[in-house]
């Protein structure tokens, strides 16, 4: 490991667009020579010349990461200056960022909220398992429609775990706990095909603000809440998965 | 000299190589020896003269003290990791070893860094390449095991800079192998690679697709080879001895390494026969005899192999794929020559996995591919261009002891991570950050990489600053950190305490040692050569003017070989050897004619072309270089 200081104020992230035209634009490196380009300080979508929607073509968005990958990768431009070198590796380091994240579904609606401001109010990671490791109770918000299904669900794992401790083997119990997995698992996947229905909404707003209309705060808002409500909802049976799988194969 | 030379180097547990690329091909570089292989032994001799390779591994059994090997399990680690290889390994750690420092070993009274006596190897293939080239050789890429981490990486940097190599890349041993596998770049697939070595144990999978290796998920364990394999087998004969024969020899460290290269002998006749006979001398006349078959090996090696099944089952769940969508398999490393070890891959992949290129060279040849392509490539590895991944999770320790993830396991690098951090009471001016790498919940669990606090930071009320720190992982797999305050636009001092490896100090003072007796040996080798060399086509040319052939040669071409002979031995006693050879080589030129009319007299047409060194066959001493003219600068 090598460590450096920086001193420079980094600049705002920003969207390039062009003047002329307004597209968006993402130049990476010299169409004439090809040299690599010092980075600019753009976010995910504009690295990638795409507009903030949450569809996208991922096929389409592979290729442009393999070719935009043989102008930047640091092994391209090892005989270059020590200068170029250095952007070499931070233009890499930002596309391969920037394709991880687009690529993927969840991770791309939440970069995308983060862009729009929104502080992602569900427990993260990190107090979850610090929540875990300290064997203290994480406080966690049930989804009301949920509230039923999880509360019986807990009187069973107690059950089980009870069960587990006396040496005790209730394969019924194991047998309705292993449903009630499935079917959470289950939800956990019919709730991205829900967030799907939310991108063409989002994507409808950015539409129709890119055709000149004018659209509200309001309106940007309400499609805001919608996902984030969706991915606290998703990220919690995700953790009620685990937990049921721990107690079932501890 | 057109482009410098790069190197490809596997640096190995148990064995080293150099190869580089020629052509359309790479190609393993021989030693003097004419082997492929330098075996990763370091001794010193009674001069206290480093020795390395097959003349130090007799060392190993006449004077253990001063001999060590499969020193890359003790790259990058402290002493509190090793404590089950000083079980297994006759490791003869410095007797003042303070916590913390870096380790170091003792081979007769001198003591050594792990790098250092890495560099020594990496020393000795420089040479060979050195002299299989005629011309020093500075740039290396170099492979390390996918599953290697920050530390053991950053070590194995260090030891190329103290060998006096500029490492430009550090390449992952599978990924390295699939590159040689994939030279033919119509190849498209997914491809899995079971990497089982003297020390180490990788699983790749890798995505191949118009000659980009884009390497989907990796895992492995950085303790777990054919060393294990040979010391269950040492532990057992030991075992034995006690108990038939009453003898405790387990502190003869000589009796120990006589059995280790018994039962490796055993380990590998196994793979070809389906028994072999064990049979050591032991002191006071006794003797260990005893037959193993196949059979009861497989049994006993079992639980080895079995630990491949997990990081190979991991790696396949990582990568969203069944063992029926890969498409190809194949072998690396030594320990995949064991039948037992063949027929586990078979069962977990489900086909059979290829080994047409030989398991101790492949990765080799890989590095000089890699090399090749950051040498701006050539038609062979055109358009080829390697993604790899970083094996192992990169964290911050958050309240709690808790690892928080910033850069997940299997994540495309280059890859970066950027966290902010503020104060938690007014005015307060460090922050300290705590570095990790693994997968585990808990700080204590994972890899401590390095502690560092932000220093300096303006006072201000709490949570006022924001304090911006990048983590970039580069292409080598190696973390650099950087860090800014970003209200104040003021610097953070950042002052680091790597958990484990030598300071950029102790690397710089370690290269100028073994560098510059590295650069005066390799100008002293090439002196001495040369004059050889001098000497072979003097004596050559005295002999060709006796000859009939030479009063078939016109007035001037005798007067333009008197003047080149006598330029010739005007340089031979002056201590420049470029100047030598360019004079060898114009007398050479100007000899031509005389070697063929010799030649035309002797055997006629077959030799035509021949200069006059090759044209005297016979007297005076070899060529010294084994392949065709050296280039230079």
């Amino acid at each position: 490991m090598t460590l450096t200081t920086i001193t420079a104020k980094p600049a705002p992230e920003e969207t390039q667009t062009c003047w002329s035209c307004g597209a968006m634009r993402a130049s990476h490196f010299c169409e004439a020579c090809g040299k690599v380009q010092p980075p600019a300080p753009v976010d995910y979508f504009t690295f990638f010349g795409l507009p903030r929607k949450l569809n996208i073509d991922v096929v389409a968005l592979d290729k442009d990461f393999y070719e935009l990958s043989r102008k930047l990768h640091p092994d391209l431009n090892a005989r270059a200056g020590s200068q170029e070198q250095g952007w070499s590796l931070q233009q890499s380091s930002r596309l391969n960022d920037a394709h991880r994240v687009l690529k993927d579904p969840i991770k791309r609606t939440e970069y995308l909220l983060k862009l729009e401001g929104v502080e992602l109010e569900e427990q993260s990671k990190s107090a979850t398992e610090k929540a875990r490791a300290t064997g203290q109770l994480k406080e966690q918000v049930v989804p009301p429609d949920l509230l039923e299904e999880v509360f019986e669900l807990n009187v069973q794992l107690e059950e089980l775990r009870m069960n587990k401790k006396m040496g005790e083997d209730d394969p019924a119990l194991v047998e309705e706990i292993g449903r009630q997995k499935l079917e959470l698992e289950q939800k956990h996947e019919a709730l991205l095909e829900e967030l799907k229905g939310y991108w063409k909404q989002w994507d409808a707003l950015i539409d129709r603000e890119q055709s000149g209309q004018s659209v509200s705060q309001d309106e940007r808002k309400q499609v805001r809440d919608k996902m984030v409500g969706l991915l606290n909802r998703r990220n919690y049976i995700r953790n009620l998965v685990r937990d049921v799988s721990e107690a079932l194969e501890g | 000299m057109a482009s410098e030379r790069i190197v490809g180097i596997d640096l190995g547990t148990t064995n080293s190589l150099v190869a580089d690329m020629q052509g359309e091909n790479p190609v393993v570089i021989p030693g003097e020896d004419g082997s492929n292989l330098v075996p990763s032994v370091v001794a010193l001799d009674q001069n206290n003269q480093p020795v390395v390779g097959n003349s130090a591994r007799n060392f190993l059994i006449e004077t253990p003290e001063r001999a060590v090997y499969s020193i890359k399990r003790l790259m990058g680690r402290g002493v509190e990791d090793i404590q089950e290889e000083l079980k297994l390994f006759p490791f003869r750690l410095a007797d003042d070893l303070q916590p913390g420092e870096v380790l170091r070993i003792k081979l007769g009274d001198k003591t050594f860094t792990p790098p250092e006596i890495s560099a020594l190897i990496l020393r000795q293939l420089k040479r060979n390449a050195e002299r299989y080239f005629g011309a020093p050789v500075t740039k290396a890429v170099i492979t390390v095991p996918a599953y290697f981490n920050d530390a053991q990486r950053q070590a194995t940097k260090d030891a190329g800079r103290i060998a006096g190599l500029e490492v430009l890349r550090l390449v992952n041993e599978p990924t390295a192998a699939s590159l040689a596998y994939g030279l033919d770049k119509k190849r498209n697939g997914i491809v899995a690679v079971y990497d089982l070595g003297g020390g180490t144990f990788d699983i790749s999978i890798l995505r191949l697709h118009d000659g980009i290796f884009e390497v989907i998920a990796t895992n492995g364990d950085t303790h777990l080879g054919g060393d294990d394999i040979d010391n269950l087998l040492i532990t057992i004969a030991l075992d034995d001895i006690q108990g038939d024969l009453g003898l405790n020899v387990r502190r003869n460290a000589e009796v120990v390494q006589a059995i280790r290269k018994a039962v490796i002998d055993a380990k590998i006749a196994l793979s070809s026969q389906p028994s072999t006979e064990l049979d050591i001398e032991l002191p006071q006349g006794k003797r260990y005899q005893r037959e193993i078959t196949r059979k009861q090996f497989e049994q006993l090696i079992q639980p080895i192999i079995d630990r491949t099944v997990g990081p190979v089952k991991q790696a396949l769940k990582d990568a969203g794929l069944k063992p029926e969508q890969i498409d190809e398999v194949v072998l690396v490393g030594g320990s995949t020559r064991i039948p037992k070890v063949r027929a586990l891959v078979k069962d977990l992949f489900r086909r059979d996995p290829h080994t047409d290129l030989n398991p101790d060279e492949v990765v080799a040849l890989g590095a000089a591919v890699q090399a090749n392509i950051l040498g701006g490539g050539s038609v062979a590895t055109e358009n080829m261009l390697l993604l790899d991944v970083t094996p192992l999770s990169l964290g911050i320790e958050v309240a709690g002891g808790v690892t928080d993830k910033i850069i997940l396991r299997n994540s495309t690098i280059p890859a970066s991570a950027t966290q902010f951090y503020t104060t938690q009471v007014d005015g307060q001016a460090n922050v300290a950050i705590h570095v990790l790498q693994g997968e585990r919940e808990l700080a204590k669990d994972c890899r401590s990489l390095a502690r560092f606090d932000l220093r300096g930071i303006p006072p201000m009320a709490a949570g006022m600053p924001r304090i911006e720190v990048k983590f970039l992982i580069d292409a080598n797999g190696i973390l650099h950190v950087s860090a800014r305050e970003q209200r104040s636009g003021k610097e953070a001092e950042i002052q680091v305490q790597p958990s484990y490896g030598l300071t950029d100090e102790q690397v710089e003072s370690m290269i100028l040692d073994s560098f510059d007796s590295a650069e005066e040996d390799f100008r002293q080798r090439q002196i001495i050569e040369a004059r050889n060399e001098a000497a072979t086509i003097l004596a050559a040319l005295e002999k060709g003017k006796k000859t009939p052939a030479w009063g078939k040669l016109t007035t001037d071409e005798k007067k333009k070989i008197a003047k080149l002979e006598s330029a010739l031995n005007a340089v031979t006693n002056e201590d420049d050897y470029r100047a030598i050879r360019n004079a060898i080589e114009a007398l050479n030129q100007a000899t031509t004619h005389l070697a063929e009319l010799m030649m035309d007299s002797a055997v006629s047409t077959v030799l035509k072309g021949k200069t006059m060194d090759e044209a005297d066959m016979g007297e005076g001493p070899a060529a010294p270089h084994p392949v065709a003219k050296a280039e230079f600068e």
